[in-house]
C-alpha cells in the first residue's frame, strides 16, 4: 500500500488546479470533483487505520534507495499519528465541502474556493505526511497561503483586514519555522527527519539545540494560535466563510501547529524537560486565558474562535504533561495516558469545533447576523441546527455520554496520576468557565424570546447543510467509543505509539 | 496609462528579446548550470513585465491577457503532475520516476526527464508571476 501515499497530496493539488480550467466550462465539476476527492481520502486514511495497525509505510520520492543507512531520498511517512492526522484533514474537510454545496450560493467565483480548498488540504496532507524538514516547511506554506486567501474571500473591510493581520503574523511565524530549519540544515548536514534525529541525539541539550527549539515553537506556537502569539486567530476565523472557519479551526491550527510541533519535538529533537515545561505552560495559559477571553463575546464565531483557543490549549497541556513525565524518566503509563488525552481531545475539538462552526454559519445563513443579541429562538424554527448544536455544545463542555467528557477525563487523570494538581484543577475550573460560555449560546441563540417577529417565516438550512451538521452531530456522540478497547487500539494507540516510541521512528526510516 | 517616452520603447524592443532568451536559456539548462525552472521563469516574466510597463495597459488587453495567463498557469502545472504520473506507470509505482535515457553528462539533451520538468515549471512560474502582476495593474486601473 505504501504506492499509494503520495496520492494523499498528488490528488487534491491536481484536482485544485484542474478546477479552474475544466470548471469555467463544466457547472458542477468543481463541487463534485471537490466531494469525491475528499471522500476517496477520507476511505484511503480509514483503509489504512483499519488494515495496518502500526505498521509504517515509507514512500521514497523519486524512488531513490537509501546508501549506506543514509536516507538521501524525500520521504513521505504515513505511520500511526499521520494517519491519524490525515483521518481528522480529510474527513473534515470532506463535510465542510458538503456543506458549503449550498452555503456559497452567497459568494460569486465557485471554481476560485473550490481550488483554494484544495490546495489547503493538499498542504495540510502534506505536512502530516512529510518526513523531511524542508518539505515540511514548503508544505505548511502552501496550506497557510491557500488560508489567507480563504479568510478574505468575501472581499468585505473586515475580511482584509482579518486577512493582512493573519498575513502578517504567519509571515513571521514562517520565517522563524524556515530559520529553524535552516539552522537544523547548517547543524547537521540532513534534512530528513530520521537522519536529522540521530545527529541531532549526539547534540542533546547544546546551547544550539535549544536555540532552535525555542524558534520552532515559537513558530509553530504562532500556527497553533498558543496564547502569547493568539492575536491573529479571532479575526481570522470568525470572518472566513463558515465552512473555512470550521477548517481552520478544526484542523489547520492543528495539522500545522500541533502536529509539526509534536512531530518535530518527540521524533526529531530528544525529549527535554525545559522545552517540555515551556509547552505545558504556554498550553496552560491558552487554556485558562483563551476560556476567560471567550466569556465577554457576543459574536458567536468569535466565542467559538477563543474557546478554540482554550480547547487547543488543553491539548498542548496534556502533550507537555506527557512529555514532562517522559523526560523525567517517569512512568510509561502516565505519559502514555496523557498524550492519549491529549490526541483524543485534539480529534474531539476538531469534530465540535467544526460542527459549531457550520452551525454558526446555518444561523448567519438563515437570519444573517453573527450577533447573540438578535438571535433568540431559533429551536422553534431550526431543528436540525438546535439540535446538532446542542450535541456539540454539550460535547465541548465535557458533559457524558459525549465525546469531550472522555478526552477531559483522560487529561485530568493523567494530570494527577503525574502529580500535576495544579493543572488538574485549572483543568476542571476551565471546563466549567466552558460550560458557562456555551449555556450562554445556546440560550440566547435556541431558547430565548425571538427578537423581532418577522422571525416566523424563515425554515431550516437546505439538505446539504444538514445533512454535513447530522453527521458531524452524530460523531460528537460516537466518538466516544474511540476510547474503549476493540477501537481504541484502532485508532488512538498507534498514534500514541509513534509518540511514545520516540526513537523507533528514525531506526524505521534508516533501516529501509 | 499610456506608456512611456519614445526611448523607453525602442530600448524596450531591444531588450526584451535577449531578456526573454536568456531566461529561456537558464530554463532549458537547468539540468546543467545553475538556476533552473524557477530563476528561468522569473526572468522571462521580466520580459513580459518591461512590454506592460513601456507600452501602457491601454496597448494590451489585459483582462483577456490575465485569463489566457492563469489558464496556462494551471495547465503547466498540470503537465508536471501527467509527467509525474507517467513515471508512477512506466517504472515501478514511483513517483517522478526518471524514466526517459539519461544521456551523456554535459550535453543539453540529457538527464532524462528532468528539462522538461525544467521547462514546465519555468512556464508556471512565469504565468503565475505574470498574472499576479496583471492583476496588480488591473487593478491600479479600475480603482482610478
Amino acid at each position: 500500500m505504501s504506492e499509494l501515499v503520495p496520492l494523499f497530496v498528488v490528488i487534491p493539488l491536481a484536482s485544485a488546479f484542474l478546477i479552474p480550467v475544466i470548471g469555467r466550462f463544466v457547472p458542477w465539476f468543481q463541487k463534485s470533483l471537490t466531494l469525491l476527492v475528499l471522500l476517496f481520502l477520507t476511505i484511503l486514511s480509514l483503509s489504512y487505520l483499519f488494515t495496518n495497525t502500526g505498521e509504517t509505510l515509507a514512500y521514497k520520492v523519486g524512488g531513490w534507495e537509501n546508501v549506506e543507512h543514509v536516507p538521501i531520498a524525500i520521504f513521505l511517512v504515513l505511520d500511526g499519528l499521520s494517519g491519524f492526522i490525515v483521518l481528522i484533514i480529510n474527513m473534515l474537510g470532506f463535510l465542510s465541502a458538503f456543506y458549503a454545496v449550498s452555503y456559497i450560493n452567497k459568494y460569486t467565483a465557485e471554481n476560485n474556493f473550490y481550488a483554494l480548498l484544495c490546495l489547503m488540504i493538499a498542504g495540510m496532507n502534506g505536512v502530516a505526511l512529510t518526513g523531511d524538514l524542508f518539505n515540511l516547511y514548503v508544505f505548511l506554506e502552501i496550506a497557510v497561503i491557500a488560508s489567507y486567501a480563504l479568510v478574505a474571500f468575501g472581499i468585505e473591510r473586515n475580511q482584509l483586514e482579518a486577512s493582512f493581520k493573519y498575513q502578517v503574523l504567519g509571515g513571521i511565524a514562517s520565517i522563524l519555522i524556515l530559520f529553524g530549519v535552516g539552522m537544523i540544515y547548517w547543524l547537521t548536514k540532513t534534512l530528513n527527519f530520521a537522519d536529522a534525529s540521530t545527529i541531532l541525539a549526539q547534540h542533546a541539550g547544546s546551547p544550539t539545540v535549544t536555540f532552535i527549539q525555542v524558534m520552532l515553537v515559537v513558530g509553530f506556537g504562532l500556527k497553533a494560535a498558543m496564547i502569547p502569539f493568539h492575536a491573529w486567530l479571532p479575526d481570522a476565523h470568525s470572518s472566513a466563510p463558515s465552512p473555512i472557519s470550521a477548517m481552520l479551526s478544526g484542523v489547520l491550527i492543528k495539522a500545522i501547529g500541533i502536529y509539526a510541533l509534536i512531530r518535530l519535538f518527540f521524533n526529531v529533537f530528544t525529549i527535554s524537560s525545559e522545552i517540555a515545561i515551556v509547552i505545558t505552560t504556554i498550553g496552560a495559559l491558552s487554556m485558562v486565558i483563551g476560556g476567560l477571553l471567550a466569556l465577554r463575546q457576543w459574536d458567536v464565531k468569535r466565542l467559538f474562535a477563543f474557546s478554540s483557543i482554550s480547547q487547543v490549549g488543553y491539548v498542548a497541556m496534556a502533550i507537555g504533561i506527557g512529555m514532562i513525565v517522559i523526560a523525567r524518566g517517569g512512568s510509561q503509563t502516565v505519559a502514555s495516558l496523557a498524550i492519549a488525552g491529549g490526541l483524543f481531545h485534539l480529534i474531539n475539538h476538531a469534530v465540535f469545533k467544526g460542527l459549531l462552526f457550520l452551525n454558526a454559519g446555518a444561523i448567519e445563513y438563515r437570519i444573517n447576523t453573527r450577533n447573540l443579541k438578535e438571535m433568540g429562538n431559533l429551536a422553534q424554527f431550526m431543528p436540525w441546527t438546535a439540535s446538532t448544536s446542542f450535541g456539540a455544545s454539550m460535547s465541548v463542555a465535557g458533559i457524558p455520554p459525549f465525546a469531550g467528557f472522555f478526552s477531559k477525563l483522560l487529561i485530568i487523570i493523567a494530570a494527577i496520576k503525574g502529580g500535576f494538581f495544579f493543572l488538574a484543577a485549572l483543568a476542571v475550573l476551565v471546563s466549567v468557565l466552558t460550560i458557562s460560555m456555551y449555556m450562554k449560546y445556546q440560550r440566547y441563540a435556541f431558547f430565548n424570546k425571538a427578537h423581532s417577529e418577522d422571525r416566523m417565516k424563515i425554515k431550516d438550512v437546505p439538505f446539504p447543510m444538514a445533512f454535513s451538521m447530522v453527521i458531524m452531530g452524530v460523531l460528537c456522540l460516537i466518538m466516544s467509543l474511540l476510547i474503549f478497547p476493540g477501537v481504541r487500539e484502532i485508532i488512538l494507540d498507534p498514534a500514541v505509539d509513534v509518540l511514545m516510541k520516540s526513537s523507533a521512528y528514525a531506526t524505521t526510516i534508516i533501516g529501509m | 496609462m499610456n506608456g512611456m517616452s519614445r526611448i523607453v520603447k525602442k530600448v524596450t524592443q531591444l531588450l526584451v528579446s535577449i531578456i526573454f532568451m536568456y531566461g529561456v536559456y537558464i530554463v532549458t539548462h537547468g539540468h546543467l548550470t545553475p538556476g533552473g525552472g524557477f530563476a528561468g521563469g522569473a526572468i522571462i516574466v521580466g520580459a513580459f513585465a518591461l512590454i506592460i510597463l513601456a507600452y501602457g495597459s491601454d496597448a494590451l488587453k489585459l483582462h483577456k491577457e490575465e485569463a489566457g495567463s492563469s489558464a496556462s498557469e494551471s495547465l503547466s502545472i498540470l503537465m508536471v503532475l501527467i509527467l509525474a504520473v507517467i513515471g508512477f506507470f512506466v517504472g515501478g509505482m514511483v513517483f517522478f520516476n526518471n524514466y526517459l535515457p539519461t544521456g551523456v553528462v554535459g550535453e543539453l539533451i540529457s538527464a532524462g526527464t528532468v528539462p522538461l520538468y525544467n521547462i514546465f515549471i519555468g512556464m508556471e512560474v512565469a504565468a503565475a508571476l505574470l498574472t499576479i502582476f496583471i492583476a496588480l495593474v488591473i487593478f491600479k486601473e479600475e480603482s482610478k
